[in-house]
């Protein structure tokens, strides 16, 4: 590993000078990736400016009815948090999902937005990866691949974006607030990550040297009948090979309003919006749940080993939101 | 912000009650400081990458990955290891039930299984729900089986000892 700075700045005042000081600096939240990463050689940071001492770790009610969660909140406060747990169910459960009870103890809200794919290309420095080293080339298309992504890749990259949380965060269409060198910004999630396009490299809309300071969730009251079920190829503590957060609004056997987003399938967190619109005013039965989903699905463009994902994650929806119809 | 920055720094550990000072560069992991400069070895050494739980410590009283955080941010919090649990002659009740129900074979994943298991039973206490939790709104959890599992699959056991392990800790339950 290289040699690093550490700084543990109290004031975000601070933390953005050093980050804008240090070319290679980088901010440290739990570490469950980042030091990982830099043990791999992937992450080679000059200097780490932990943020754990910045006053960010709290969850609080907006006055719109809403909740505002801190970028340093625990992944395991977030989702032990009775307001998280009776009004956005499917988010706790999305954080429940991922890694393990140590894990989220260490792992923050701010960091598991900005954690990494798991591709092995990626993690492996002794391999092509456009995306670690822009223009090197993506040994995945035609060799390992079985979980990278069916939905939104490109001709340079197929990674997939890993977290569970933000699954659901996109689901509730979530606003990340960020400091940036220019000011405050707030940012809708679904504008948060970027597909690879021809940049794979660039993974947010983030500026150099942004700071996550919070996640506010909207109200949204029917949110309480949400749920997040995933995939895996083992019980627990594995990345997803699927899943899916929805939260879902019934009245009379109709759909007035739902929410679908799909995790392991692309490079950002998927929203389903195409399966959304098939399904607002119809009726809340599995014929057009499954169309629905197919609605969706018709775009993916799997490969050779990843062609599971297209019935996995139909099924994944067609059965969540019948569980939904079921709990309402 | 100095020209050269430093790369390693006098540090302060808290450990089962005790204060250390080292200096230590900063790539030193919390679980090489307590183990190659605390001579705390009970704490194991087993994927390196966060994968298999044998490092696993108390930090303030919550379990976490030694090998995944560096000893120059864990000054803040009060370390627990599994030399703080309990001693020959001394045991914590968990520690008696592994011996009682063999939730071990070669024993290189048990302090850190001990550890985790001591910080879950607390996590339960405080009302935490998991992943197989039927309904996270709701209240308590009875940990059963199936939630004994779940909340331990942080720790990895090669040798499978997962049956007696479960066993071990559901006899503490009670």
């Amino acid at each position: 590993m290289k040699e690093f700075g550490y700084e543990r700045p109290a004031h975000p005042t601070d933390a953005l000078a050093m980050i804008a000081g240090v070319a290679g600096a980088r901010f440290l939240g739990g570490g469950t990736n980042l030091v990982d990463l830099m043990k791999l050689g992937v992450e080679t940071p000059a200097v780490l400016i932990d943020v754990t001492a910045l006053p960010y770790d709290f969850v609080t009610d907006d006055a719109d009815g809403g909740l505002r969660v801190g970028s340093g909140t625990r992944n395991s406060d977030l989702a032990a948090h009775l307001a998280v747990r009776r009004r956005y169910p499917a988010l706790a459960q999305a954080v429940l999902a991922g890694a393990s009870g140590q894990l989220r103890n260490m792992a923050t809200v701010g960091g598991n937005l900005l954690q990494r794919t798991r591709c092995p290309y990626f993690q492996d420095v002794t391999k092509p990866c456009n995306k670690r080293v822009p223009d090197s080339g993506c040994p995945a298309r035609d060799g390992e691949h079985h979980n990278l992504a069916i939905l939104g890749g490109s001709d340079l990259c197929i990674a997939t974006n890993p977290s569970d949380m933000a699954v659901a965060l996109a689901a509730f269409d979530a606003v990340v607030f960020v400091e940036e060198p220019a000011g405050p910004r707030a940012v809708p999630i679904a504008d948060f990550y970027r597909l690879p396009a021809d940049e794979p490299q660039r993974e947010t809309t983030l500026e150099p040297g942004a700071l996550i300071t919070a996640v506010a969730l909207p109200a949204l009251p029917w949110a309480a009948n949400s749920r997040y079920r995933k995939a895996r190829e083992r019980a627990s503590y594995s990345f997803a090979i699927g899943s899916v957060a929805v939260a879902l609004d019934v009245a009379d056997g109709m759909v007035r309003d739902v929410r679908i987003a799909l995790g392991a399938v692309a490079p950002i967190p998927w929203r389903a919006y195409r399966a959304e619109q098939s399904l607002r005013g119809q009726p809340a039965t599995e014929v057009a749940f499954r169309e629905a989903a197919d609605a969706e699905l018709e775009w993916a463009q799997p490969l050779r080993d990843n062609r599971y994902k297209v019935p996995l994650v139909r099924n994944l929806m067609v059965r969540t939101l019948i569980e939904l119809v079921q709990a309402s | 912000m100095p020209e050269r920055v430093a790369t390693l720094s006098p540090i302060r550990l808290s450990v089962n009650g005790r204060e250390y000072q080292l200096e230590l560069d900063h790539r030193t992991t919390l679980l090489d400081a307590l183990r190659e400069n605390l001579d705390l070895t009970g704490s194991k050494k087993g994927c390196d990458h966060g994968q298999c739980g044998a490092c696993t410590v108390m930090l303030d009283g919550r379990r976490a990955n030694a090998c995944l955080i560096f000893a120059v941010a864990a000054q803040t919090h009060d370390i627990t290891t599994i030399e703080g649990v309990g001693a020959a002659g001394n045991l914590h009740p968990l520690q008696q039930a592994f011996i009682d129900h063999d939730g071990l074979q070669c024993g290189y994943c048990t302090p850190g299984q001990i550890c985790s298991a001591v910080a879950m039973l607390a996590e339960v206490e405080a009302g935490w729900p998991s992943a197989v939790t039927p309904d996270v709104a709701a209240g308590p959890v009875d940990l059963d089986e199936s939630e004994t599992r779940e909340r331990m699959s942080g720790n990895l056991c090669r040798c499978g000892a997962y049956v007696n392990i479960v066993a071990a800790i559901q006899d503490v339950v009670g």
